[in-house]
């Protein structure tokens, strides 16, 4: 009898751990080679997972909602053809193999707690900083990967002779300790007749990020009126040439994103990073986009934004959008962003004050487009116009830089005319 | 040396304590004609005669409240009290009068009083043969509480409690009378209230504990030595006054401690000692303080099987300093 040990996929490079969203298939169920066994979901990602061989499913090993490490046995799979031995002498089998489960099962889950990671004890804590160790870097032999004082204590031995935590580097900004949202909030009143939602995974991950936004990050705020009369009458005179002839339509966040890159270009500190004693001034220009799905918040990411022209930026932006309501973005699709939009004025208000998307330097939104009187010289005249507001990190930049990165996101709004070329 | 049972050691150390100081007196139920229910005093009475080896009326409050008058008056009497839980009817006498008196007179009366008790479960001893107190009267400043781990601490404790001014309750296990041996110098020594002793030295577990639970203990390091678990342990000795020192430095050393009683957990010795830690020692800890003790039941039960559910053994230790050892 051969089964088949389902394990827990990798399914984004800097990912390490993933939530069983829902079993495709029930203990029993035939299963066919590549037919979808399971849906996960990481920070942000839904994804199916294909069954790796056919057979029949055995056993499932952790439950819908759990969350475990990359690499964790999730389910077994009887291989088809060779799992008859068992079934031919069940008498004699049966008790062991009850005995077999009760065994087993409790291993399942042993591997739950990974909480134990990015929690540190005092006495880790204290030896950690005498001796300029990130905790976070060090192997974590206790429970759950917790990092224990003896860990500690054989890192700063190792210290001297070779410095292992070196060789990762790459682990350092995805390992940094995740901030404990639930801690020191107030603590909810529940009375009678009051339901209580469990927290789905994205709506965790979304809180742990606000908070931590919130919480590490002087948010700065400055708001801009930009005239956009020009751009209504430029996009009403080419909408329905642009959908006949691109297949996708052509909304105002095209024509904004690459208002942003002029902005970022302008002023390169907007497109940047926070880093402790440094700040990391971003070469790609990927503007990240806040979309609603009814999964919950997500920012998927035009890549090299910079590259693009009006249509390009079109294209790439529908897309995310579409494969974002339909649960199909990919982990690359939702990483990598470097400054955010958020259009806001698609839920028709007027000012905003978005939250950084950490460890970004700015977010801006594009508010709702609006007729006003305007005084224009001495006349008054009837303009559209839209709110462009940005919160930004004060580490990192200053009002007058932000100022000037949101008069640059004006003069090219504003330049745009009827005649304006998309191409 | 010889190696002598906890009991025996007690009853040479009473024996030299008599010879050497004859204002003490003995008495109690049972303790002269009998020498005790557990045999602690046998021979005694036929060596120091019957005014010094007192067989007193079944009341508690009696032999404890005429204790202190004698006292105060000058003697150095060891009342026993013939099991722990019986203790409770005097306990007016211990804690109002015994523990207060010094204070209440500005230092003119002091009382030099030992009171023993054995105490303890696991002897099948049920409701009324089993219990701990020795927390009660750890929460009574005024009173020193002592509880004997091993035959060589027994001796020398009892000369300490013995000489001690004022009063002392001497609370010895009963599974530990006849079940514990060890070598006990022949010449008098005196242990020193208050001194914690580490038994067993080790580096990733601390058992802080007391009493029969030191042997268990020691018991249950042994085992997990063979799992590359290093376990340190610690005995209190006495509990009270604590040896603050003691505590904190075999906490601050492995940083994971465990602490063991049998007497149940809440309100127990445990929790002092886990507040002094988290107090003193916080930025050491790697791990939660944890304690191990007797559930909360109102008695220890007669049915065998269930009385070894209550009590704490060298394996219920072992899994738990095993379970903090790996946290």
């Amino acid at each position: 009898m051969a089964t088949e040990v389902v394990s827990m996929p990798q399914l984004g490079e800097s990912v390490t751990e993933g939530t069983i969203g829902q079993w495709l298939k029930n203990v029993g169920d035939p299963i066919e080679k590549y037919e979808a066994l399971l849906e996960v979901t990481t920070d942000k990602v839904n994804a199916e997972v294909p069954a790796p061989v056919t057979g029949t499913v055995t056993k499932i090993l952790v439950d819908p909602g759990q969350t475990v490490p990359i690499g964790t046995p999730i389910c077994e799979i009887e291989v088809e053809g060779t799992g008859s031995e068992s079934a031919e002498a069940p008498q004699t089998s049966a008790e062991e193999a009850q005995t077999v489960e009760a065994q087993t099962a409790p291993a399942a889950p042993a591997a739950a707690p990974q909480e134990g990671r990015g929690r540190y004890s005092p006495a880790v804590r204290r030896l950690a900083e005498e001796h300029g160790i990130d905790p976070a870097r060090v192997n974590g032999t206790g429970a759950g990967g917790r990092v224990t004082r003896n860990d500690i204590l054989q890192a700063v031995d190792h210290k001297g002779a070779a410095p292992a935590k070196t060789a990762q580097p790459a682990q350092a900004a995805p390992s940094a300790p995740a901030a404990s949202f639930a801690l020191e909030s107030a603590p909810a009143v529940i009375d009678d007749g009051d339901t209580l939602e469990p927290l789905a995974p994205v709506r965790k991950v979304i809180a742990e990020r606000m908070v931590r936004s919130k919480q590490t990050v002087p948010h700065a705020w400055l708001m801009v009126e930009v005239d956009v009369t020009g751009l209504v009458e430029l996009r009403g005179r080419l909408k329905n040439e642009f959908k006949a002839r691109e297949g996708v339509s052509l909304t105002y966040v095209p024509f904004m994103m690459r208002a942003i890159v002029e902005g970022l270009r302008a002023v390169p500190e907007m497109n940047s990073q926070w880093n402790g004693d440094s700040i990391v001034i971003k070469k790609r220009i990927n503007l990240g986009m806040a979309a609603a799905t009814d999964r919950g918040l997500i920012v998927p990411v035009v890549k090299d934004a910079d590259q693009k022209n009006i249509v390009g930026l079109a294209k790439a932006s529908q897309d995310l959008v579409q494969r974002s309501r339909a649960g199909r973005l990919t982990m690359d699709d939702l990483s990598g962003g470097t400054f955010t939009l958020d259009n806001t004025g698609a839920v028709g208000t007027v000012l905003t004050y978005p939250v950084i998307n950490a460890p970004e330097v700015g977010i801006v939104t594009m508010e709702s487009i609006v007729k006003r009187p305007v005084v224009i010289g001495n006349t008054i005249g009837i303009r559209d116009m839209v709110n462009v507001c940005l919160s930004f990190d004060h580490r990192v930049v200053d009002g007058a830089e932000a100022g000037k990165f949101l008069q640059v996101i004006k003069k090219h709004l504003e330049g745009i005319g009827p005649d304006t070329s998309i191409y | 040396m010889a190696e002598l049972s906890y009991l025996e050691a007690i009853r040479e150390g009473l024996r030299q304590e008599m010879e050497r100081d004859s204002r003490i007196i003995l008495y109690g139920e049972d303790v002269g004609v009998r020498g005790g229910v557990f045999r602690v005093t046998e021979g005694l009475q036929k060596q120091f005669g019957e005014d010094r080896v007192i067989d007193s009326p079944l009341a508690e409050a009696a032999i404890v409240g005429t204790a202190i008058g004698a006292a105060v008056n000058g003697l150095r009497p060891i009342p026993e009290i013939q099991f722990a839980d019986f203790i409770f009817p005097a306990i007016n006498q211990i804690v109002q009068e015994a523990a207060r008196i010094r204070y209440r007179s500005n230092g003119a009366f002091h009382v030099p009083l030992v009171i023993r008790a054995p105490f303890g479960g696991g002897v099948h001893g049920a409701l009324y043969h089993s219990q701990s107190v020795e927390a009660f009267f750890a929460h009574v400043p005024g009173l020193k509480v002592v509880v004997p781990g091993t035959p060589y601490d027994a001796k020398g404790l009892l000369a300490a409690a013995v000489q001690d001014e004022d009063p002392v309750l001497y609370f010895e296990h009963k599974a530990a009378y006849r079940s514990l041996k060890g070598e006990v110098p022949e010449e008098r020594y005196v242990i020193p209230i208050g001194k914690a002793d580490l038994k067993r030295e080790g580096k990733h577990v601390s058992i802080i504990t007391y009493g029969l639970m030191v042997s268990f203990a020691l018991k249950a390091a042994e085992e997990l030595e063979k799992e590359g678990v290093s376990v340190e342990v610690l005995d209190l000795r006495t509990v009270r006054p604590l040896d603050v020192e003691a505590i904190l430095e075999t906490s601050k050393k492995t940083g994971k401690v465990l602490i063991v009683h049998e007497d149940n957990l809440t309100g127990g010795i445990g929790g002092e000692v886990s507040a002094l830690i988290s107090e003193h020692a916080l930025f050491y800890l790697d791990a939660p303080i944890v304690r191990l003790a007797g559930p909360e039941v109102p008695a220890m039960p007669y049915s065998a099987p269930l009385e070894h559910a209550f009590m704490v053994t060298p394996e219920k230790i072992r899994d738990k300093a095993r379970e903090l050892a790996k946290f």
